[in-house]
C-alpha cells in the first residue's frame, strides 16, 4: 500500500478510536458524582420510592458498562434514547436544532475564513509596520474578551441603537432563505468576531514560517518577481498549514456556537444543551456532548489528513 | 580596469539586530571592502565566522539576507552599478548574470517541488532559453557534474536524492542560465569528507568547462586553494590580504594570514601503547530502541592511560554511537566496557559514583553543554561539591586554580555562559571534566564547531592538560588533521564497524585498506594542486583495476 | 532598573487594581451585596455610580464582590491546573518511557473533546458549587499547562547540559529542579497569564450560562446573565460586567506578553 494511503487509514482509525475514548468519557463523566442521577434529578427531599422507580426507568440497576454498550449501541443506529424532561426521542428533537446549528456555524465559516486568510496575508506583506501591529493587538483584544461580551456590544450598538439588524436569532422552518440569514447576521458577525483574530495569527505565523524558508531566498535570488516567488514557491508549500489552520478553528467554531446561541436565543444544539444541563436531563446532554464531540474530533482529522497529504516526502517516498 | 566582471569598491554593510529586552541596535558587519574580479577567474572569500564574508558575496547579487543592508559603497556588474539600479534589471541580474549556490542545498530546494523544475526556472522564466533547450542544458550539467542517471534524476523530489548529489544539482541550478559570476557559499561544508571531494572536482571542472567567473566563499583554506586563482581573506569585516592564491598559501604577508596557513600543522608525537589499558570496549554490538539493524558491529579499541586514541569516521559510522555505549547511555546487546580492570555495568544506573566520577566527557556544542541558568563557579563548582563534598572556600580555591588551569582565570567566575566566546566556552567544559579528576575525558567532536585557530588553541590546551593530569582522551573526530594533532592511537570506523586500527603511525602508513585510503587522500591538503593530484591518482588507480 | 513598555505598566495597573478591590471587597464596596437600595436599573448617578440592576441592587457594589468571587475562582483554578499541570509534564518528560505515554495519551484524549462541552457534561450531575467549579476547571484545564510543560521539558531535557547531569550521576530530582525547571520557567509563567485568563473567561461564561455561581451570589458572568435582559429595551447594564471582564483578561494578557518577549532564549542567558 502507499505509504500516504497507509498513514491515512491509521489517522482515521485513531479518529474512530478516540471517538470512542471520548464516548465513554462522557458517559463516565455522567457517572462520577457523589449520589446518581436520579438523586440529582428529584433532588435531595424525593421519597426513596420516588428514587427507586426513577432509577428502575433509567436503568440504573443495570452494571455501568453494560449500560454504557447499550447506549453506544443505539447511538451508532442514531438512536439517542428520550429525554428525561419531556419523553420525547432525542434524535428527532436534535435533528432539526443540529441544522440550525450548522446553518449558522457554516455562514459565520463563509464569512470568516477567507477574511482570516486575507489579513493574515496583509500582516505578511506589512509585517512589522502598522497593518500587522493593528491586527496583532486587534488579536490580543479579542482572544481576552468573553464572546457574549461580542454579542452584547453588537446587539446593544447594532440591534437597539442603530436597529440595522434583528437583535434575536429566532429562526422558523416556514421563514424563506433570505428571512433566515436576515435573522442570524448578528450571531454569523459575533462568531466571525471570536474565531477571525486566531485564525489571522495562526495564517500569519504559518505564511510566515514558509516565507522564511531557504527555498525562498533561492527563488527570489533566481530573479523572480514577489507575486512569483509567491505564486510558485510560497503557495504550494503554504497550503497544507493555512487549511490545518482553518480546520482548527472551525472546531473552535463549533464550540464558540454555544454561547452565541445562549445570547441570541438562537434554536440550535448549544442552546438545547445548555437548556438541558440546568434540567440535569443526561441522555440529552450526553447526546450533545457526544454530537460535538464528533464534529470536533472529526475537523481535527481532517485537519491532520490534509498535512500528509500536502507532504512532498510522504508523496513522493524515496 | 573598466571591464572587470565584477568591481567592489568601499562596500559597507550594516544590520539591525533585535537583542532579546532591549531597542533594535543597528551593527556594521563590513566596514570598505573593495576589490576586483576578471571574467573568468575565481576569487576565493576566505575568513572565520563573523568576518562578513557570505555578506559581501550576497552583495554581489545586492541582497542583503534577513536584516542586513548595504549601507553604503559601489558594487558593479558587467560594467553598471547594481545597488541602485532598478527591479526589473535587478531580476535580470539575480536570473541570469549571477547566481547562487547555498551550503545548505537541502534547505535550498523547494520541498514541493522537481528538481529540474527548479534547475530550469531561472532561464525559462527570463526567456533565455525554450524549455525544452534548458531542460538539455541541465541534463548535460548533471552528467558534467557526474550525477547519476543525468536523463532522469531531475525527475525526481529534493529529498529523494543524497546530500552530496543535491549540493551539485544546486550547482546545476546556478549554471543552467549560462551566468558571468557564480557565488559559491560554502558549498561543500555541510558535506562528509568523502562527498566533498566529489563535489569539489565537479564544481572545479564545471567552472573550468564552461568559463563562469566565480566568488568562493569558505572557512576552510586549504579548500579555496584548490578552485580559486586570487584569495582574499577577511577577518571581522575588514580586509586583511588579497593575493594570489600562490602568494596567499606559500608567501603570506600578514600575521593572520600566515596563522591560517599554518593551522592544521600541528603535530603530535604518538607514544607506543601500555600494557595495561585503562578502557576497553570489547566485541561491542549495538543498536538503537525500537530500530532493527546494529549500529554497531563487534567494536574492539584499547585506551591507554595518559594517551588519547582517536575514533575517526564520517557521519553515521558509529562513532558517536561508540561514546554512547561507553558512558552507559546506550546498553549495548553484546560485548563490554572494561575499566581499569573492572567491568562496567552495560547501564548508567547500575554505575558506582566512582565510575561515573572516573569517566568524564566534553561535547561538540559548548554552547548546549552547559545550563545557561548557571554562572560558570556552579558549573565548574558542581563535580567538586558532587564527588568531593567540597564547600565554601575549598571548593572556591580549586575552582579558582581549574580557571587558572584552562587559562581564562578567576574573573570568568561570576559569568554566565552566554558572556563567553565558543573557544571560552569550550574550555569551561574541559575545566567542569578536570573537576572529577578523571582517567578518561571522552571528546566528541570538541573542536569541530569552532573557527580553526580557535580549535587550534584549544587542542594545545588538551595536550598540556593531559601532561599534568594525566588522563586519557577517547578523541571522537571526522576531521583527520585533528587526529594527527593529537592522538596515539586511532581507531577508523565505518559504517559501525573498526576498519582499520592501531599506533597512529601504523594506521596512517600504508597499504592501506580501500575505506582509509579514500578517507586519507580526500582530506584537502594546504597547498596549491592538491585536488588535480587526486583527480589524477583516482584515475590512473581506476584504469589500473 | 528594567525597563517597563507602557503596554506593560498598564497591564500591570489594571492587574494590581482589580486584585487590590477584590481582596479588600468588603470595606470598598459603598452598600450590601443583596440589598435592594433603589429602582429597577437606575441609570448612572452620583449615589449609584454604575447605576442599580435588575432588581434594584447597587451595580458597583455587586461588580465589586462578583470581580472578588470571579478572581478567586479563577486564581485557585490556575494555581491547580499550573501545579498539577507543569509537575506531571516535566515528570514526564524526565522520566519518559510507559509513564509518558500513558499520561500524555490520557491527556490527548481529555483534549479531543472541547473544554466547554466536556465541563457542561461533569456539570449536568454534579452539585454546582465553588470547590466543584475550581476542581472542574482547574482538572480539565491542567492538560493544557501539561502539555506545554513536557513539551518544553522535552526540548531542554535532550540538551547535553541536561545529559551531563545525568552522567555525573544526579538524580531526577536535581534534573528536574536545577537543570530543567530554570529554562522552563519563562515560558512557565508567561502561561500561567494566558491559563488565568482562560480561568476567568471560563467560569464567566459558565455563569452566563447559569451553570456557574449560583445566586444569590453572582460573579462578573452571572451578573450578565442577571441583566441581559435589559440590553433589548436600552439598558446596558449587561455590557458593565462584560467589560470588567475583558479589561481584566486584556491586562493580564499585556504583562504574560511582556514577561514572555523579556525572557530570552535558552541560549541567550540570564533573561
Amino acid at each position: 500500500m502507499h505509504p500516504v494511503l497507509k498513514l491515512i487509514a491509521q489517522r482515521l482509525a485513531l479518529g474512530i478510536l478516540l471517538l470512542l475514548a471520548a464516548s465513554l468519557l462522557i458517559f463516565a463523566g455522567t457517572q462520577i458524582l457523589p449520589g446518581d442521577v436520579a438523586q440529582s434529578i428529584l433532588g435531595q427531599s424525593a421519597t426513596p420510592e420516588a428514587l427507586a422507580n426513577l432509577r428502575a426507568e433509567l436503568g440504573l440497576n443495570e452494571p455501568a458498562m453494560s449500560r454504557y454498550f447499550s447506549w453506544l449501541a443505539g447511538a451508532v443506529q442514531g438512536d439517542l434514547g428520550t429525554a428525561l424532561t419531556n419523553g420525547q426521542e432525542i434524535s428527532k428533537s436534535l435533528g432539526g436544532r443540529l441544522k440550525n446549528t450548522l446553518f449558522l456555524a457554516f455562514w459565520a465559516a463563509v464569512v470568516a475564513v477567507p477574511l482570516a486568510i486575507f489579513l493574515g496575508l496583509l500582516a505578511v506583506r506589512y509585517r512589522e509596520r502598522w497593518p500587522d501591529k493593528l491586527i496583532s493587538a486587534v488579536t490580543l483584544a479579542s482572544i481576552s474578551v468573553p464572546e457574549f461580551l461580542i454579542g452584547y456590544v453588537l446587539m446593544y450598538v447594532i440591534g437597539v441603537k442603530l436597529g440595522w439588524a434583528p437583535t434575536v436569532a429566532t429562526v422558523y422552518d416556514s421563514m424563506s432563505f433570505l428571512e433566515k440569514l436576515n435573522a442570524i447576521t448578528l450571531p454569523v458577525a459575533v462568531l466571525t468576531m471570536v474565531v477571525l483574530a486566531h485564525m489571522m495569527r495562526m495564517t500569519r505565523a504559518a505564511i510566515l514560517n514558509v516565507m522564511q524558508s531557504a527555498y525562498i531566498e533561492t527563488a527570489e535570488l533566481k530573479g523572480l518577481s514577489s507575486f512569483q516567488v509567491i505564486a510558485r514557491h510560497a503557495f504550494p508549500n503554504a497550503i497544507a498549514p493555512v487549511v490545518n489552520v482553518v480546520m482548527l478553528n472551525l472546531a473552535y467554531l463549533v464550540v464558540g456556537v454555544v454561547v452565541v446561541e445562549v445570547v441570541f436565543v438562537y434554536p440550535g444544539m448549544g442552546q438545547y444543551l445548555v437548556d438541558h444541563v440546568s434540567k440535569r436531563d443526561v441522555p440529552v446532554v450526553q447526546a450533545c456532548g457526544l454530537i460535538f464531540a464528533a464534529v470536533y474530533i472529526g475537523l481535527n482529522m481532517v485537519a491532520d489528513i490534509v498535512s500528509i497529504l500536502a507532504n512532498p516526502r510522504l508523496r513522493h517516498p524515496k | 580596469m573598466t571591464d572587470a566582471l565584477l568591481k567592489v569598491k568601499n562596500l559597507k554593510i550594516g544590520a539591525r539586530i533585535y537583542p532579546p529586552g532591549e531597542k533594535p541596535k543597528d551593527i556594521d558587519i563590513v566596514h570598505g571592502v573593495s576589490f576586483e574580479l576578471e571574467k573568468g577567474k575565481v576569487l576565493g572569500l576566505i575568513g572565520e565566522s563573523g568576518a562578513g564574508k557570505s555578506t559581501i558575496g550576497l552583495a554581489a547579487m545586492a541582497y542583503g539576507r534577513g536584516g542586513v543592508e548595504l549601507t553604503g559603497g559601489e558594487v558593479w556588474v558587467n560594467g553598471r552599478e547594481i545597488l541602485h539600479t532598478s527591479r526589473a534589471d535587478l531580476r535580470h541580474l539575480r536570473g541570469l548574470e549571477v547566481t547562487y549556490v547555498s551550503q545548505s542545498a537541502a534547505a535550498s530546494f523547494n520541498p514541493a517541488k522537481k528538481i529540474m523544475e527548479q534547475v530550469i526556472e531561472a532561464s525559462v522564466h527570463a526567456g533565455k532559453f525554450s524549455k525544452k533547450d534548458a531542460e538539455a542544458r541541465a541534463r548535460d550539467l548533471f552528467d558534467k557534474l557526474g550525477l547519476p542517471d543525468p536523463d532522469n534524476i531531475g525527475d525526481r523530489y529534493p529529498h529523494q536524492v543524497s546530500g552530496g548529489q543535491l549540493q551539485r544539482c544546486m550547482t546545476a541550478l546556478a549554471l543552467c542560465p549560462e551566468p558571468d559570476l557564480v557565488v559559491f557559499d560554502e558549498p561543500t561544508t555541510a558535506l562528509d569528507v568523502t562527498t566533498q571531494i566529489d563535489v569539489l572536482m565537479a564544481i572545479k571542472a564545471a567552472i573550468r568547462d564552461t568559463g563562469v567567473g566565480a566568488l568562493y566563499i569558505t572557512h576552510d583554506l586549504a579548500v579555496v586553494a584548490q578552485v580559486s586563482d586570487e584569495i582574499m581573506v577577511l577577518r571581522m569585516g575588514d580586509m586583511v590580504e588579497h593575493g594570489t592564491t600562490d602568494q596567499i598559501i606559500n608567501n603570506p604577508r600578514e600575521d593572520y594570514t600566515r596563522d591560517l596557513v599554518s593551522v592544521r600543522s600541528k603535530q603530535h608525537e604518538g607514544q607506543a601503547p601500555t600494557d595495561n589499558p585503562i578502557l576497553r570496549v570489547e566485541n561491542v554490538t549495538a543498536r538503537y530502541k525500537g530500530t532493527n539493524f546494529d549500529v554497531l558491529h563487534d567494536v574492539v579499541m584499547e585506551l591507554h592511560p595518559g594517551q588519547t586514541l582517536a575514533v575517526v569516521g564520517e557521519s553515521g559510522s558509529g562513532k558517536s554511537t561508540t561514546a554512547r555505549v561507553i558512558t552507559g547511555l546506550l546498553p549495548p546487546r553484546d560485548g563490554k566496557i572494561t575499566f581499569d580492570g573492572r567491568e562496567l555495568s552495560a547501564d548508567l544506573n547500575g554505575r558506582t559514583r566512582e565510575d561515573l566520577r572516573e569517566l568524564q566527557m566534553i561535547y561538540q556544542m559548548a554552547d548546549v553543554a552547559m545550563n545557561p541558568r548557571q554562572t560558570v563557579g556552579t558549573i565548574i563548582g558542581r563535580p567538586l561539591e558532587f564527588y568531593f563534598g567540597m564547600k565554601g572556600a575549598e571548593k572556591r580555591n580549586r575552582i579558582i586554580e581549574l580557571l587558572d588551569e584552562i587559562e581564562l582565570g578567576e574573573g570568568f567566575i561570576d559569568r554566565y555562559p552566554a558572556e563567553l566566546s565558543g573557544g571560552q566556552k569550550q574550555r569551561v567544559c574541559i575545566a567542569r571534566a578536570l573537576a572529577a579528576k578523571p582517567k578518561v575525558i571522552i571528546c566528541d567532536e570538541v573542536t569541530s564547531a569552532l573557527d580553526p585557530l580557535v580549535a587550534d588553541d584549544i587542542l594545545k590546551l588538551l595536550e598540556n592538560l593531559q601532561k599534568i593530569e594525566d588522563v586519557a582522551y577517547l578523541f571522537i573526530t571526522h576531521d583527520l588533521a585533528t587526529v594527527s594533532a593529537i592522538a596515539d592511537s586511532i581507531a577508523v570506523m565505518y559504517q559501525g564497524k573498526v576498519v582499520r586500527y592501531g599506533p597512529k603511525a601504523e594506521v596512517l602508513s600504508p597499504p592501506f585498506d580501500d575505506y582509509t585510503d579514500l578517507l586519507l587522500s580526500s582530506v584537502p591538503e594546504m597547498r596549491l594542486g592538491w585536488l588535480e593530484e587526486v583527480i589524477a591518482n583516482r584515475k590512473m588507480e581506476s584504469a589500473g583495476n | 532598573m528594567m525597563r517597563i513598555p507602557p503596554a506593560a505598566m498598564i497591564g500591570l495597573f489594571f492587574t494590581g487594581l482589580y486584585f487590590f478591590v477584590a481582596i479588600f471587597a468588603p470595606w470598598i464596596a459603598p452598600y450590601s451585596m443583596t440589598e435592594a437600595v433603589g429602582d429597577v436599573w437606575e441609570p448612572a448617578s452620583a449615589k449609584h455610580w454604575l447605576g442599580t440592576d435588575n432588581i434594584g441592587r447597587d451595580l458597583l457594589t455587586r461588580m465589586i464582590y462578583g470581580g472578588r468571587t470571579t478572581i478567586f475562582i479563577a486564581t485557585a483554578a490556575t494555581i491547580l491546573s499550573f501545579t498539577l499541570g507543569s509537575i506531571l509534564g516535566l515528570t514526564a518528560a524526565v522520566i519518559g518511557g510507559w509513564v509518558d505515554q500513558a499520561m500524555s495519551r490520557f491527556v490527548d484524549l481529555i483534549m479531543s473533546i472541547p473544554t466547554l462541552i466536556f465541563a457542561l457534561v461533569v456539570l449536568s450531575v454534579m452539585p454546582v458549587t465553588l470547590p466543584i467549579l475550581i476542581l472542574v476547571m482547574g482538572l480539565l484545564d491542567s492538560t493544557r499547562v501539561y502539555r506545554l510543560a513536557r513539551a518544553v521539558a522535552v526540548d531542554i531535557n535532550v540538551m547535553d547540559f541536561v545529559e551531563a547531569a545525568k552522567l555525573r550521576g544526579e538524580g531526577n530530582r536535581w534534573v528536574i529542579f536545577r537543570e530543567i525547571l530554570p529554562n522552563a520557567l519563562s515560558p512557565l509563567v508567561a502561561e500561567m497569564g494566558l491559563r488565568f485568563i482562560f480561568a476567568v473567561l471560563f467560569v464567566s461564561t459558565l455563569s452566563f450560562l447559569g451553570l456557574g455561581v449560583q445566586p444569590p451570589n453572582a460573579d462578573w458572568g452571572g451578573i450578565v446573565k442577571e441583566n441581559k435582559d435589559g440590553i433589548v429595551y436600552g439598558i446596558p447594564a449587561a455590557l458593565v460586567p462584560a467589560i470588567a471582564i475583558a479589561t481584566l483578561s486584556i491586562s493580564v494578557n499585556l504583562v504574560a506578553d511582556w514577561v514572555l518577549n523579556r525572557t530570552t532564549s535558552l541560549k541567550g542567558g540570564r533573561g
